[in-house]
């Protein structure tokens, strides 16, 4: 059976890791407090590094060493990338890539 | 202009909509088939707003890890957020008391909209970063209670509905791109993360990754500071 208290306990653990990771840098560097400059620019430039880290983070489970060897992966994202230097409207970018993935798992490679 | 805030943030959230039903009932799902009602899904949404975080934690819950280990692998899991915050100190200064709130949601969506987001003139930026916060946490608790209340019996096939986060990923990256002459940053935090990929593997190629990127951006602060000329008006 569930240990409640047990899992309530890993509850608020789990919790407040993940929000002392995410509060840090804005207790590190509270406002109205001169910070380095290093740190503005490293914000600066994370954004562009951290997009493409989370693309690659999104293939992480896909193993092009077995079927479907990331084919509908590969097919989707070249689909997204292609109408979104295309149209460049998000929604249609995602949708139709969401929509073309879906078929390809649910009815092509089965 | 609130209205309009709101609306406009609404639609940028849409792709996060999809996305996070579809992630968030796949956890309620997992949850529930551990025994674990959907008042846990409601409490863990509530309280982490975390997908992998949350995904982790299930086993977890369900095989009794020790506080230590829960404390460890949720600290190594969810590293990256460290780094978001560095980019948001000035675009999240002056929210008053949403500010806890907007910190609490710092998800890797969230971050990215946030981010990338270009906003007109009859926008409010800080009222637009706090409703896209806030909508985003909204589907997340609506899919993991979704997943935990209905089980095994979703009304439809959702497989590969999870692409929408990559796809909006994808999609980011690329705007970020065409707005931009100096690819570097982008370079270099994919190769990076597909190198420490190869090497780690995937349960632990977070930590080196990020460090990595940091070091390198650091490494080619010459090249890529733009921000000293801006430093005297761009602190708003």
């Amino acid at each position: 059976m569930i240990d409640v208290k047990h899992s309530l306990i890993l509850v608020a653990v789990m919790a407040v890791v993940i929000a002392f990771l995410r509060f840090s840098p804005f207790i590190a560097f509270p406002e109205g407090r001169k910070r380095p400059k290093v740190i503005t620019y490293l914000g600066s430039v994370l954004p562009y590094a951290v997009i493409g880290m989370l693309v690659v983070y999104c293939f992480k489970g896909v193993s092009v060493l077995r079927y479907p060897w990331g084919i509908p992966e590969l097919l989707a994202a070249l689909l997204v990338l292609g109408l979104h230097v295309w149209r460049r409207n998000t929604l249609i970018s995602v949708f139709s890539g969401v929509a073309f993935y879906m078929v390809l798992v649910q009815l092509v490679f089965v | 202009m609130r209205k309009r805030t709101l609306k406009r943030a609404f639609k940028d959230s849409l792709p996060i909509l999809a996305g996070y039903l579809a992630l968030g009932m796949g956890f309620g799902v997992m949850l529930q088939s551990k025994g674990y009602s959907f008042w846990w899904a409601i409490l863990m949404s509530c309280t982490m707003f975390a997908g992998s975080g949350q995904y982790a934690g299930v086993d977890f819950l369900a095989s009794g890890a020790s506080i230590l280990t829960t404390a460890v692998m949720t600290f190594i899991i969810n590293a990256r957020h460290f780094f978001y915050g560095f980019s948001l100190l000035d675009k999240y200064k002056g929210t008053g008391i949403r500010k806890p709130y907007m910190i609490f949601g710092l998800t890797d969506e969230t971050y990215s909209i946030v981010c990338s987001a270009q906003l007109e003139d009859d926008i409010n930026p800080k009222n637009y970063y706090f409703f896209l916060t806030a909508l985003n946490h909204s589907y997340w608790i609506t899919g993991c209670t979704l997943g935990a209340v209905l089980g095994e019996f979703l009304p439809f096939d959702s497989k590969g509905i999870d692409f929408a986060m990559t796809a909006l990923f994808i999609v980011i990256m690329t705007e970020q791109w065409l707005n931009t002459k100096e690819h570097l940053p982008a370079l270099l935090g994919i190769a990076t993360t597909v190198v420490c990929l190869l090497i780690f593997g995937a349960d632990l190629f977070i930590i080196p990754a990020m460090t990595l990127i940091a070091a390198e951006l650091l490494l080619f602060r010459r090249r890529l500071d733009k921000t000293e000329s801006k430093e005297v008006s761009g602190d708003d």
